[in-house]
C-alpha cells in the first residue's frame, strides 16, 4: 500500500517535472547543500521561470529520495553504496554520478604546538586513544586531547571513513557541535588535535602536514593530500542535454560555479 | 432615584440565568484550560514510554544499563549508557556541591544577618542570574571559564576551595567556638575563654584550608572543557533557586521563633544554627531538589562545555576529564537518529529521555511530600 502510494507521487512529481514551469527537487547531504543552494540561487536568478527546491536530510535519505523518484538531485557526500544502486535499478532509476566539488579536512593543532607533520597511521591511533601524549610523535609531554564533529555531521563520517578506517573513535575523545567550536577549542587548548573543514583554517590553528602534505585547495585537488573526498550530486540518468536540469548540474564546471564552490569552504574539481 | 436603584439591583429572571450560565462557561473553559496543561504531562510521559519501548525490547536492559562503550552508529553499535549515567550524576553532584553550601549560606545570610534595605537590593540581584539564558552561560563556560581552567587551572581550583569552604569554615569556627565557650563557662571567665578559643579555631580552620589549596595549586589540567567547568557553572545556574526557595523557608519560621530563642538566652548563631535551620530543614531540603533538578535538566552549557567523552573518568570522582551527560546526548544525537526513525539509535534516545523523565519526576514528588510535611510541622 505505502508502495503504491510511494510510486503515484512519484509519478505526480515526474509529470510536474515535464511540465513548462519547471520544478528540480534536491535532496540530501547537509555537507554538499550549501553548494546546492548556491547553484539553486544563482540559476533561478537568471531563470525565473524554474523553481528549484533543496532539503538537506542526510546523503542516505538523498539516495532514497533517487531511488523513489521523489527527487530530481541526489546531493551526497559519500558515494552510493551498492545496495543503494541495486535498490534504485529496482525502481528502474539510474543513478549518474557527477562531482561537483572536492572537500578537504585538515588537521588542527594549537599553535604553539611544534609538531609540523602526522602520518594517517598516527592520526587514527591518536583518535583511537592508542597514542596519547604528544611525546609518542615528537611533542612536548603533554596528554593529547582529541576533538571530534559530533557523530551527525558529515564531516564525522569522512573523517571517520578516510581516518579511522571504520574503527571506532576511542572513549577520551571530546565531541563538539561544530566546525567553529573545533576550531574554538582547539586555539584555546595547547594539547589539542581536532580537524575542520578547509574554510576553518586561520591564524589561530595550526593545520598539520599529513603524510607530508600541508592541505591546500592545490594538494587536495591534486590528490595529494590524503584525507580529501569528492562531493557528489547524482541524477537520475544523465540529464537531457540542453534541459534545465542539464544547465544546473553544469553550473560546477563554469567560473562561477567554481567561485562559488571557494567561497563555501570547498575546493573546485578543476583548475581554472 | 431610589426606585430605580432598587430595579438596578434585583435582576430578572432571564438575566440571572443568563449570568448563570456564563458563569458556568467561564469555569468551564477555565477547567480546560488546566486540564490541558495536566494532560499534557500524560501524553509526554505516554509517547516518550511508547518511543522508549521499542528500544529496551529490542536491545534489553542489561547492555544499556551496565556496559560502558557508547557507538550507537557504529557497527556493530553499542549501546552502554552507564557512562553517561555516570557523567550526569558526576555533574549533577559537583553542581550541589557548589551550589548547596553557597546557596544555603546566602540564603541565612539573607534572611537573618543583612538589615532589611540592604535584602532587597541583593535579592533581586541574585535572581537576574536566573534570568541569564543557558547558552550565554554555555558560551561563557566554552569561550572564557575553558581556556582559565587549562591556563591558570591550579590557581582556580585553589581559590576556588577558599570561595567554597572559606565561609563554611568561618561559620563552623564561630559554631564551634560558641558551644565551646558555653562549655567553658563554668571553668574560666568568658573573656578569657573568648580570646583563646576563637584565635585556636581560626587558625586551625586557616591552615587546613591553606594546606588544601597549597596541595590544588600545582594541579594541571589538560582539558578546560570537563566535569568541573559544567559543575561550576550549573551550581551558579541552581543558585538562585535554591537561595529563593531557602530564604523563603528560613523567613517562614517566622519572628516569633527567633524571639523565643533569645529570650532563652541564645545567641544569633546559635539561633541560627540551632532554631532557624531545624525548624526550615525541610524548605531548605526542596530548594536543595528543586537545584539538583534545574541542574540535571541543563542542556545548553553541558552540551557546549563538558566535552561529551563518553566514558567514566578515572577515578570515578575525576572531576577534571570531560564528561557526557543524558541531556546532552539526547541534544546532539537527535539529528542523525531523526534521518533513520524506527532504528534502535532513535529510540535509545527515548530510553535516555524516559530515564530522565523518570528521575526528575521522582524528586519533584520528593520535594513536594517535603514540603507538605513541612507545612504541616510549622502548623501552617
Amino acid at each position: 500500500m505505502k508502495k503504491q502510494i510511494l510510486t503515484a507521487t512519484a509519478a505526480l512529481a515526474l509529470a510536474g517535472a515535464a511540465h513548462a514551469s519547471e520544478t528540480i527537487v534536491i535532496d540530501g547531504s547537509t555537507t554538499v547543500g550549501p553548494i546546492a543552494k548556491a547553484f539553486a540561487e544563482y540559476y533561478m536568478a537568471a531563470n525565473p521561470e524554474v523553481n528549484i527546491t533543496v532539503s538537506e536530510s542526510g546523503s542516505g535519505n538523498g539516495a532514497k529520495a533517487m531511488v523513489n523518484g521523489t527527487c530530481d538531485v541526489a546531493i551526497m557526500s559519500r558515494p552510493m553504496k551498492d545496495s543503494e544502486f541495486k535498490a534504485a535499478a529496482d525502481h528502474g532509476a539510474q543513478p549518474v554520478a557527477h562531482v561537483v566539488a572536492l572537500d578537504g579536512l585538515p588537521i588542527l593543532v594549537h599553535p604553539s604546538n611544534p609538531v609540523q607533520d602526522l602520518t594517517v597511521e598516527q592520526i587514527r591511533k591518536i583518535f583511537l586513544g592508542e597514542i596519547s601524549n604528544w611525546s609518542q610523535v615528537g611533542g612536548p609531554n603533554k596528554e593529547i586531547v582529541t576533538i571530534s564533529r559530533d557523530t551527525n555531521s558529515g564531516t564525522y563520517e569522512t573523517f571517520a571513513g578516510l581516518v579511522m578506517n571504520k574503527e571506532k573513535i576511542g572513549e577520551k575523545c571530546e565531541y563538539v557541535g561544530s566546525n567553529g567550536a573545533i576550531r574554538q577549542r582547539v586555539q584555546t587548548t595547547p594539547a589539542a588535535i581536532g580537524y575542520a573543514g578547509l574554510g576553518f583554517v586561520d591564524k589561530t590553528v595550526k593545520a598539520l602536514k599529513v603524510n607530508g602534505i600541508y592541505p591546500s585547495p592545490e594538494t587536495v585537488q591534486t590528490g595529494e593530500y590524503p584525507i580529501a573526498r569528492p562531493l557528489f550530486m547524482y541524477t537520475n540518468g544523465y540529464p537531457k542535454l540542453g534541459s534545465s536540469l542539464y544547465q544546473f548540474m553544469t553550473i560546477h564546471l563554469t567560473e562561477d560555479g567554481q567561485e562559488m564552490v571557494e567561497e563555501i569552504g570547498f575546493v573546485p574539481v578543476t583548475a581554472y | 432615584m431610589s426606585k430605580k436603584a432598587n430595579t438596578s439591583l434585583i435582576m430578572s429572571d432571564a438575566a440571572s440565568r443568563q449570568q448563570r450560565i456564563s458563569s458556568l462557561l467561564g469555569q468551564a473553559i477555565l477547567f480546560l484550560i488546566t486540564s490541558l496543561s495536566t494532560i499534557t504531562v500524560f501524553f509526554i510521559f505516554y509517547f516518550i514510554l511508547k518511543d522508549a519501548i521499542p528500544f529496551f525490547k529490542s536491545e534489553g536492559f542489561k547492555e544499556f544499563f551496565t556496559t560502558t562503550r557508547w557507538y550507537p552508529s557504529g557497527s556493530p553499535a553499542e549501546f552502554g549508557a552507564l557512562p553517561i549515567f555516570v557523567g550526569t550524576g558526576l555533574v549533577t553532584l559537583g553542581a550541589i556541591v557548589v551550589a548547596v553550601p553557597l546557596g544555603i549560606a546566602a540564603s541565612v545570610c539573607l534572611s537573618d544577618l543583612l538589615p532589611f534595605n540592604v535584602r532587597q537590593i541583593v535579592k533581586p540581584v541574585i535572581e537576574i542570574l536566573a534570568a541569564i539564558p543557558s547558552v550565554a552561560y554555555g558560551f561563557f563556560a566554552l569561550v572564557v571559564f575553558a581556556p582559565l581552567l587549562q591556563n591558570h587551572g591550579g590557581a582556580i581550583l585553589s581559590t576556588g576551595v577558599w570561595i567554597v569552604l572559606g565561609p563554611i569554615f568561618a561559620l563552623l569556627t564561630m559554631v564551634l567556638g560558641d558551644l565551646l565557650l558555653d562549655k567553658l563557662r563554668n571553668t574560666m571567665s568568658p573573656k578569657v575563654a573568648t580570646s583563646i578559643v576563637f584565635p585556636i579555631l581560626g587558625t586551625l580552620s586557616f591552615l587546613f584550608l591553606y594546606r588544601l589549596s597549597a596541595n590544588l595549586s600545582g594541579v594541571e589540567i589538560s582539558s578546560g572543557t570537563n566535569a568541573l567547568n559544567v559543575s561550576i557553572i550549573l551550581g551558579i545556574m541552581a543558585l538562585p533557586t535554591v537561595v529563593s526557595v531557602a530564604e523563603d523557608a528560613l523567613q517562614a519560621a517566622g519572628r516569633e521563633l527567633r524571639e523565643g530563642s533569645y529570650a532563652l538566652g541564645a545567641t544569633r548563631a546559635e539561633t541560627i544554627i540551632k532554631t532557624i535551620i531545624p525548624a526550615s530543614v525541610s524548605g531548605i531540603l526542596a530548594a536543595v531538589i528543586l537545584g539538583v533538578m534545574r541542574a540535571i535538566g541543563e542542556t545548553m552549557v553541558v552540551w557546549m562545555a563538558s566535552g561529551n567523552a563518553a566514558r567514566i573518568p578515572e577515578p570515578w570522582y575525576n572531576m577534571l576529564q570531560p564528561v557526557r551527560t543524558l541531556t546532552a546526548t539526547i541534544a546532539g544525537d537527535m539529528g542523525e537518529a531523526d534521518h533513520v526513525t524506527g532504528s534502535s539509535r532513535f529510540h535509545v534516545l527515548f530510553a535516555m529521555a524516559f530515564c530522565l523523565l523518570a528521575f526528575s519526576f521522582i524528586m519533584n514528588l520528593i520535594s513536594e511530600i517535603i514540603v507538605k510535611r513541612s507545612r504541616k510541622k510549622l502548623g501552617k
